[in-house]
């Protein structure tokens, strides 16, 4: 599949900001069934410094503000091909070692609740029986509702609450399956929803690392594994370290952010 | 000197004076020991006037403190040098060789040289630089490796300090003092010179700019700021660098690079001898809430835009842990046996470790793995029996913070006090220069000396001095 994708952010700023950087991973690159045949990345009121891979392998491009910014808008547009892999996506390639995906993170940390979830997938024939009994058994315990949750809540919080989104579950999602033994990771990206053109925001999802297999996507919030509607663009061990902006500033009181995103099938 | 159980630098185990310190002991002789007291005193003076102190930290205000020193230079003959510097050379680059490869391929885990745990818990390895390729491929451009010795031929390295070695001011001062103080001993003996260590660091650090460096390279010193215990020594090495010395909020990413603010404009920087810990030098890589670091270097970093030295990651080669597999690391990576030997050490992590060493506190030294400066540290020889009890506590709620290691029997060198000449122990850190130009070591280096009789803790917040350190030019 062809999908033609637009995403917009734009922060405006009540005062002006005297000196902000924004690091972005807005970059999709063609790995596993996945190819980016155009892309390109505008900064309106600021300017892109360097730009680098990081060692998840995502594209990272460093922007500064222009002096006395009250808006900036980065407009990254672009085609990408996407095959079916039934969400496989192959050998682990670095440049960390896979070790590192076992690790957790405050956003991951393992309390009872992640406990739990694991207690009910530990028993199954296969690895990819545990990680699809894992998957199912975290939409049962956390409903996805749109805005219910906040972006600074852990895996323990969300559920706790019983309820989040996308971000919330892929949180958990890899935090049980690092206790269950499998290198796991955070995927930001976009899903292509076939009822509608404009997207309410990027999409998250998991990866977890099966022998023999490498790299497998688990999407917990709509209980599948990615097809062909779905682009990665960026990878961590947690939201923040895939998040499609990190920013910091001097100034620049009252920041709005919003969000606009276009994907269509061409 | 009834109990010549320790190798004495001056007497050797004999009461013979050794061939380094002939003309020294000599002159000794010569003087009035009522005016060598006087020159001790005036040395301390000098170095209040200078004003090198230090706070100490632990306490509940940073009291600034004076380090004493010692007249009496501690000396070492140019072959005993010559050696000492092939076995630092080998050691200093088998770090490096280390430092790429467990930020590459890992080939040492693959081999089996080093259970993956060491790395894969060590708080010190940054996932952040997994992949990077440091200009010139140096990780640690500047080393004082501690060193101390035990016998006419024996060398033990303790510690190697491959991330931030401080102290080099000391060495510089201290010298400068002796020239100013004692001008005949510096004609009856023919010593190596320190002073060149500020050019020669700066040319090193030129050495290892970026490829996109155009014309002479800038070079710049990063410090945390004035509340630093060590902001002497930056600011006392940017001035004798003949650099600028930066605070965090002195640069901004121009055009692509780390730009200092200067009185004609933003300048760009390329290289930059942080003395910022990696946690805080970048708070939009790091920790958020650092406000002592540059946001945006690491970026600039990674996409060859600067030189940080040392390297950020580079403190997993100086973690205790990982120092017990140092002669490994030496042989794994130069296929050459290690020509400085490492003590013996308990990682305590391991199960017969742990039982071997809590039923011998008593004649172990203890450390913490991740600690320096001798904070948190048993030395069971000279510890008292609640020293020990209570520091059990904290070493059996925890034993894989901690590594043992056997007391050493340092070797001394006289001090003089009122008793005159008293052998005191000591050890030594050489400073290295690396560059892709090559390894410079400074003939000397800092010696700290234990000034309580009988104590083998050197460290400054513990009550240690320090003297000048001499090589013969022979």
């Amino acid at each position: 599949m062809r999908l033609n994708i637009r995403h917009v952010t734009t922060y405006s700023f009540e005062d002006p900001v005297a000196y902000g950087l924004q690091q972005l991973r807005k970059t999709p690159k063609s790995t596993w069934g996945q190819t980016v045949t155009e892309w390109q990345t505008d900064v309106a009121g600021g300017a892109k410094e360097v730009s680098f891979e990081d060692h998840h392998n995502n594209v990272v491009e460093l922007i500064s503000f222009e002096r006395q910014a009250t808006k900036v808008v980065v407009t990254s547009t672009g085609v990408v091909e996407i095959d079916d892999t039934a969400g496989v996506m192959g050998k682990h390639k670095g440049p960390s070692p896979l070790w590192l995906y076992l690790r957790s993170t405050p956003l991951t940390h393992v309390g009872p609740g992640v406990r739990a979830l694991v207690r009910t997938a530990r028993e199954a024939d296969s690895d990819l029986d545990k990680l699809h009994k894992l998957m199912a058994a975290i939409r049962d315990v956390v409903a996805y509702e749109v805005g219910s949750s906040y972006p600074d809540w852990t895996a323990e919080q969300a559920i706790e609450e019983g309820r989040g989104v996308c971000q919330d579950h892929t949180h958990i999602f890899a935090a049980a399956a690092r206790e269950l033994g499998f290198p796991a990771r955070y995927v930001s990206g976009y899903l292509m929803l076939d009822d509608r053109l404009a997207q309410d925001a990027m999409h998250a999802w998991a990866e977890a690392h099966v022998d023999g297999l490498g790299w497998v996507g688990f999407d917990v919030s709509n209980s599948i594994s990615p097809d062909t509607r779905y682009v990665r663009v960026a990878t961590g061990l947690d939201y923040h370290e895939a998040a499609p902006v990190t920013g910091t500033r001097i100034g620049g009181a009252d920041e709005t952010l919003r969000v606009d995103i276009e994907v269509a099938q061409q | 000197m009834s109990e010549i159980r320790h190798f004495d630098e001056m007497w050797g185990r004999t009461e013979e004076v050794r061939g380094p310190y002939r003309e020294l002991d000599g002159w000794i002789k010569g003087e009035d020991p009522a005016r060598l007291r006087a020159k001790q005193r005036e040395a301390e003076e000098l170095f209040r006037l200078t004003g090198i102190t230090f706070n100490v930290y632990g306490r509940d205000e940073a009291e600034e403190r004076l380090i004493p020193f010692d007249i009496i230079p501690r000396i070492m003959s140019g072959a005993e040098w010559r050696k000492l510097c092939r076995g630092i050379e080998q050691r200093v680059r088998a770090i490096n060789q280390f430092l790429y490869d467990i930020y590459h391929r890992q080939e040492i885990i693959r081999a089996g040289r080093i259970p993956a745990e060491m790395i894969e818990r060590n708080a010190a390895f940054l996932p952040q630089m997994c992949g990077v390729n440091p200009p010139g491929g140096i990780y640690t451009h500047i080393v004082g490796i501690d060193l101390v010795r035990t016998g006419e031929d024996q060398f033990y390295v303790l510690e190697d300090n491959a991330r931030t070695p401080s102290g080099v001011s000391y060495m510089l001062e201290n010298r400068e003092t002796m020239l100013h103080m004692f001008p005949e001993l510096f004609a009856q003996n023919k010593v190596r010179p320190v002073s060149n260590y500020p050019t020669d660091l700066r040319r090193s650090l030129a050495a290892c700019a970026p490829t996109m460096t155009t014309g002479r390279p800038t070079v710049a010193v990063l410090t945390p700021g004035i509340f630093n215990s060590a902001y002497f020594e930056h600011a006392f090495l940017a001035d004798q660098m003949g650099v600028e010395l930066v605070e965090g909020q002195d640069i901004r990413i121009i055009d692509g690079r780390v730009a200092m603010r200067t009185t004609c404009g933003y300048k760009p920087i390329d290289v930059l001898y942080r003395r910022v810990d990696d946690d805080y030098l970048d708070p939009l890589n790091f920790r958020p809430d650092s406000q002592l670091g540059v946001p945006g270097i690491m970026d600039v970093y990674r996409a060859g835009g600067i030189t940080i030295a040392n390297a950020p990651g580079t403190g997993i080669a100086d973690d205790k842990a990982i120092y017990s597999y140092m002669p490994d690391i030496v042989e794994f990576y130069t296929g050459e046996r290690p020509l400085l030997e490492n003590v013996p050490t308990w990682r305590c992590a391991e199960a017969d470790a742990f039982a071997y060493v809590r039923e011998h506190l008593h004649e172990l030294v203890v450390k913490e793995v991740h600690g320096s400066g001798g904070y948190g540290m048993l030395v069971g020889p000279t510890a008292t029996k609640k020293d020990i009890a209570e520091f059990r506590k904290k070493f059996e709620a925890r034993p894989a913070n901690y590594i043992a290691q056997p007391t050493l029997s340092l070797s001394t060198v006289p001090i003089f006090n009122r008793a005159g000449l008293t052998p005191r122990h000591v050890d030594l850190r050489p400073f290295v220069q690396v560059s892709p130009q090559g390894i410079n070591i400074t003939p000397g280096g800092l010696t700290r000396v234990a000034l309580k009789k009988g104590s083998l803790v050197v460290n400054s917040s513990q009550g240690g001095g320090t003297k000048d350190t001499w090589v013969l030019d022979d």
